[in-house]
């Protein structure tokens, strides 16, 4: 069986950011497995522009950023295979991949970096009523049709989810001529960004109808329209509010879920609350010399943010396999424990293994001003932080010095919101 | 007249208001910082933004493509219209200029993705 030191699934901003890290801190032999027939991933077909501002300080569009990153593998030489299906990981790191060209192949990697990115929503979750006509997409797929293959998927539609790319094919479906009627949000708030909300609905005027769903699709072929009805503070529709939407298409944005189908298959132990793998502070799962990065590990709200964890990862893939000179002995290992308290869904990482200095990420679960973010020690309070603003599609992070960590060895540590 | 700007320039999402008389801007509240004002004033002046969309290539596929920088808000649909007549022709590698000075104010329209 070939043996290769680092094994990367995926080739798209994680698993390329993962891959530029692990080779930066000493790692050579690499090799990126990749599904479909280029780099990229999903930025690929994200061909709008807003990526990037954090880490180049610029506006670039999805195949922009990817470039730059596939850049950085091409001058370091670093190994990846295309239009290559990963089917299975052993706990033990055995790969088992294929090809048309080299058929079913076997590779037993010395560590692992799990980059497989995430999957939208469908609509067999929702439990929509009505018809199962023809012209229903979720947004990616919708993304995809008209981005990268060209086609337009409708010229009436009825967007429901906020969600970022609900109001990015809000705009670009109109650009090209359709219509976009309204965007439907569950919630009382949006899940997407508030420069998506401005420049996608606000600049094309399609209304943003909060605390509304679709209650029945209409049509037998195809799509006709769609009942609409406003929702109670439980999520359950007022049927006397319900109106008639005629449409011939709808597009569903109505969240992310991280593809975890090879993690399960490698014994990985998933957070329930993130649908991730748990991670130690340097991205490492429960099984020793298996990594996780990207929106496998939780869905990440900018590329910039996946990037950076993807170095973490990288660097944690060198230090496991003795390359970086960093020790990653199970020795010395500093067991602490992050939880999420009240207010907050989850953290991540959610055990701390080594004293360093280490960045906590969280989401909280309400939108919510003037707040102070409180993390506890097994129940004492070690640090805190106002903040303004705080909402539940935007990550906050806490910063944990390597001093303060020191004396929390064995103890579990929660982050909670507190109102001010 | 008044006019009520969200700024976009972070996560806060102030809720800015300029106040007209006619074309002129006598007042601008509600931003926590300098930006939301410079935000708010382009915002009612002449709003500006990057296009994004896609051309097709000659002999099939499409190209992703960008305005090189933000050109005025108004004029979006007639700028694709423009956009929607031009072809590709492979190779064209990312910056590689499709249509020069789109909006007659230096802005071009550029590549950004490769096609070999």
């Amino acid at each position: 069986m070939n043996k290769v030191d680092l094994v990367i699934i995926g080739g798209g901003p994680a698993g390329m950011g993962a891959a530029v890290a692990a080779y930066d801190a000493g790692v050579r032999d690499i090799l990126v497995l990749e599904r479909d027939h280029r780099l990229g991933g999903i930025l690929e077909q994200c061909i709008h522009n807003g990526f990037g501002l954090h880490r180049f300080k610029e506006e670039l569009t999805g195949p922009e950023y990817a470039w730059r990153f596939e850049k950085e593998l091409h001058a370091r030489g670093i190994a990846y295979r295309l239009n290559t299906m990963v089917l299975d990981i052993t706990p033990d790191k055995v790969v088992t991949a294929m090809n048309s060209e080299e058929g079913v192949f076997q590779i037993q990697a010395g560590a692992v970096i799990l980059a497989m990115g995430c999957r939208e929503r469908p609509r067999g979750a929702l439990n929509t009523a009505g018809t199962r006509p023809a012209g229903i997409y979720t947004a990616g797929t919708a993304q995809r049709y008209i981005n990268i293959m060209g086609y337009m998927p409708g010229k009436k539609v009825v967007i429901l989810g906020s969600g970022d790319i609900g109001l990015i094919m809000a705009r670009r479906m109109t650009w090209e001529g359709a219509k976009v009627q309204m965007v439907l949000e569950l919630m009382p708030y949006s899940g997407g960004l508030t420069r998506n909300i401005v420049q996608c609905l606000q600049d094309n005027n399609i209304p943003l109808l909060l605390s509304h769903t679709i209650v029945d699709i209409h049509g037998k072929d195809r799509v006709e329209g769609v009942t609409i009805a406003e929702v109670d503070e439980r999520r359950q529709p007022k049927m006397e509010t319900a109106q008639y939407v005629e449409c011939d298409t709808i597009l569903l944005s109505v969240g992310l879920l991280p593809e975890n189908e090879l993690s399960k298959k490698a014994s990985v132990p998933l957070d329930p609350m993130t649908s991730g793998a748990l991670v130690d502070q340097r991205r490492m799962t429960e099984v020793p010399g298996i990594f996780a990065c990207g929106n496998v590990l939780h869905v990440h709200d900018l590329v910039d943010y996946v990037s950076e964890e993807a170095e973490i990862a990288g660097r944690g893939a060198a230090a496991y396999l003795g390359i970086s000179g960093e020790n990653y002995g199970a020795e010395d290992q500093a067991h602490i424990t992050v939880k999420p308290a009240k207010g907050v869904r989850y953290t991540l990482p959610q055990r701390i293994s080594a004293v360093e200095d280490t960045t906590v990420f969280f989401r909280v679960t309400d939108v919510h001003k003037a707040v102070k973010v409180v993390v506890k020690a097994d129940g004492e309070v070690i640090q805190s932080r106002r903040r303004p603003r705080v909402a539940p599609g935007e990550m906050e992070t806490v910063n944990l010095n390597a001093k303060t960590l020191a004396d929390c060895t064995g103890k579990t540590l929660t982050i909670e919101i507190e109102e001010v | 007249m008044q006019q009520e700007i969200i700024c976009t320039n972070c996560p806060m999402g102030c809720h800015v208001i300029v106040t007209l008389e006619g074309d002129q801007i006598v007042s601008i509240t509600g931003n926590t910082c300098p930006r939301g004002e410079a935000y708010a004033r382009a915002e009612v002046t002449d709003p500006k933004r990057t296009i994004t969309t896609t051309v097709g290539i000659i002999g099939g596929g499409v190209l992703p493509v960008k305005s090189d920088r933000a050109v005025s808000k108004r004029r979006i649909s007639e700028f694709m219209e423009k956009i929607h007549q031009v072809y590709a022709v492979r190779p064209v590698h990312i910056g590689d200029k499709l249509i020069e000075d789109l909006d007659g104010d230096g802005a071009n329209l550029v590549a950004t993705q490769n096609a070999e």
